[in-house]
């Protein structure tokens, strides 16, 4: 059975439809002793900004009933950093990596899209509309369809050929709307979706879990939600939709594939074993085969609802 | 740098050390948990794995990271006290049942055989010790001060005290804890006039004060820290610290490290604790 999936023609071609999510999985060499990188369909790398981000203050993380919370703050080093040290370390001749890219406003996406196009390591770029872009001031590109249409756009003048995908938040009104707007923005493909802000507190303590007292809700706990915007989006858009919110078993990445997504990714649950993205890629086929699909693309949004 | 392996192991054992004992914070409770030995080309001591029982299931509870106390030709030992509902469901662990373990992970300890080595510990920080002691060429140059608030029949001390010399400090009250700590600032200056080395592990108040004192006295000090975290691999930005200016990567000075691959073990004049405020970190 064939497991590829193409999600630009000729741009943007997978092994298999299960990528890394961003922030879950490191720039991907983070997970070199645990399995074979190159076998995973795409690694969506940690978020990066234009210049080296310190992050948000301790504690940034938190187990909650069925997820975690987490306020990192896009901790990386740059651009140039990604571009020289890390980009040459990764087997991108065997596998696409996509960096999901952040900004706190449209001429620092563009500036930052304009170098990671001229690499020829680079096989797509995620824009990160659904987190706070700037932890200090918060402001979301992802708010209302107009800024998010605007942050895309800056990206795909910038990108050159290389596809974009817009990743959504689904904190908005209408999450269908913003996917309308940044389609029209020139967005190759759509990934759904980011985290939503949630908090946890100590009573012992009488202090937030989190520094930054409010972060990102993200796990299996976040699964429905992520499955119902999967499959409202899908079924208004013409561009490819990546699933993202929960997944820890090939069950759940048929489960997105079936309310219409073309591929997955994995987050959270890399955190919890290592070898979970390995195990899922492992896992799918057997699990075709016993639910006797034959066809990912006849699968594809063949929900009957 | 040694390569970390994921691997499921069975549990041989795991034994309540001591009597639970109520504290300020509910029941304190210590196991000793001990698995099969796992195939891993080399370890050294001071660094950690992260466990996950099997029985968790395919949700998303996080494994939990644990200093590696002591490996025999047979077995990983774990030493851990129960703080919240992952540390409960390890007490619960028994014989047969499988954990994924993935390490040996992080930085180790400096190990010097010619050099009086002194070892700071609080409460389980006395963990990766017994190890220390265990591969140790020269234990003879080795002296641990050892602080617990709870009976020390609470902590598996016996065979390290055969390996070493070692002094018990009772600290359950403010007044004994000022004591312990008294002892460590005198003893933390007799190894800087005997030109020593100083290791300490423990919880966080503690490694603030070892690593205010050491800098004071210019001690080649190393802390072992601990932080909550999801991965252990360096992925999740979850577990970071301040280096300081003196971190070997200028471009890194001042910034933060993840504790789970640039630690847990950092030397003291690397990093900067100045902003870390003790209480407000729970695990």
């Amino acid at each position: 059975m064939d497991f590829r999936v193409s999600l630009v023609d000729g741009l943007l071609e997978l092994k298999n439809p299960v990528l890394s999510a961003s922030g879950t999985f490191g720039s991907g060499l983070e997970y070199r002793p645990y399995g074979d990188i190159t076998q995973i369909g795409g690694i969506i790398t940690n978020g990066l900004t234009l210049h080296a981000c310190a992050g948000a203050p301790m504690p940034r993380i938190a187990e909650t009933p069925g997820g975690m919370l987490s306020a990192v703050g896009t901790q990386n080093d740059g651009a140039e950093h990604f571009i020289n040290a890390v980009l040459p370390e990764l087997p991108w001749q065997e596998v696409p990596v996509i960096p999901n890219i952040n900004a706190s406003n449209v001429d620092e996406f563009s500036a930052l899209a304009s170098l990671l196009a001229a690499e020829r390591g680079v096989a797509a770029m995620e824009v990160n509309l659904s987190c706070r872009n700037d932890h200090r001031a918060g402001q979301r590109f992802c708010q209302n369809p107009v800024t998010a249409a605007r942050a895309v756009n800056a990206v795909k003048r910038a990108a050159g050929s290389k596809p974009v995908i817009a990743k959504l938040s689904p904190q908005i009104m209408d999450i269908v709307e913003v996917a309308k707007a940044v389609e029209a923005a020139g967005a190759d493909i759509i990934s759904c979706m980011g985290t939503i802000e949630g908090m946890a507190v100590d009573i012992v303590s009488r202090r937030p879990m989190l520094g930054s007292v409010i972060g990102g809700l993200s796990g299996p706990a976040v699964k429905p939600l992520a499955l119902r915007c999967v499959w409202e989006i899908a079924r208004v858009v013409q561009v490819p939709v990546i699933g993202v919110g929960g997944v820890r078993s090939a069950r759940d990445v048929l489960e997105f594939m079936l309310a219409g997504a073309h591929a997955v990714a994995v987050g959270t649950a890399n955190f919890s074993d290592p070898g979970t993205i390995f195990r899922i890629i492992r896992e799918l086929p057997a699990l075709c085969e016993e639910l006797g699909i034959d066809d990912l693309n006849a699968f594809r949004g063949s929900l009957k609802a | 740098m040694i390569s970390p392996v994921r691997t499921e192991l069975t549990v041989t054992d795991n034994v309540p050390f001591g009597q639970p004992v109520a504290g300020p914070s509910g029941v304190y409770r210590f196991y000793a948990l001990t698995l099969e030995r796992p195939a891993w080309k080399s370890w050294r001591p001071g660094q950690f794995i992260m466990l996950r029982p099997v029985q968790d299931g395919d949700g998303t509870t996080w494994a939990r990271p644990l200093s590696i106390c002591r490996v025999t030709s047979q077995s990983l030992v774990l030493f851990f006290r129960v703080v919240g509902p992952g540390t409960d469901r390890m007490s619960r662990l028994k014989s047969g049942d499988r954990v994924i373990v993935w390490g040996p992970l992080g930085t180790s300890f400096e190990m010097r055989p010619d050099t009086p080595t002194l070892l700071l510990a609080r409460g389980v920080g006395m963990a990766p010790f017994a190890g220390y002691a265990d591969v140790h060429p020269a234990p003879a140059s080795l002296f641990m001060l050892f602080g617990h608030g709870l009976p020390s029949n609470n902590y598996p001390t016996d065979a390290m005290a055969a390996r070493m010399e070692l002094e018990n400090i009772r600290d359950r009250t403010p007044g004994e804890l000022e004591h312990f700590h008294s002892v460590v600032r005198e003893k933390m200056l007799e190894y800087k006039e005997h030109g020593g080395l100083c290791l300490a592990c423990g919880p966080m108040p503690f490694l603030k004060r070892v690593w205010e004192r050491a800098l004071e006295l210019d001690l080649p000090t190393q802390l072992s820290l601990e932080e909550r975290m999801a991965c252990g691999t360096g992925a999740c930005l979850g577990c970071t610290t301040i280096t300081s200016k003196h971190w070997p990567d200028p471009v890194r000075a001042g910034l933060p490290v993840q504790t789970c691959t640039s630690g847990p073990v950092f030397w003291a004049s690397d990093i900067d604790l100045h902003d870390v405020q003790p209480e407000e970190r729970s695990l």
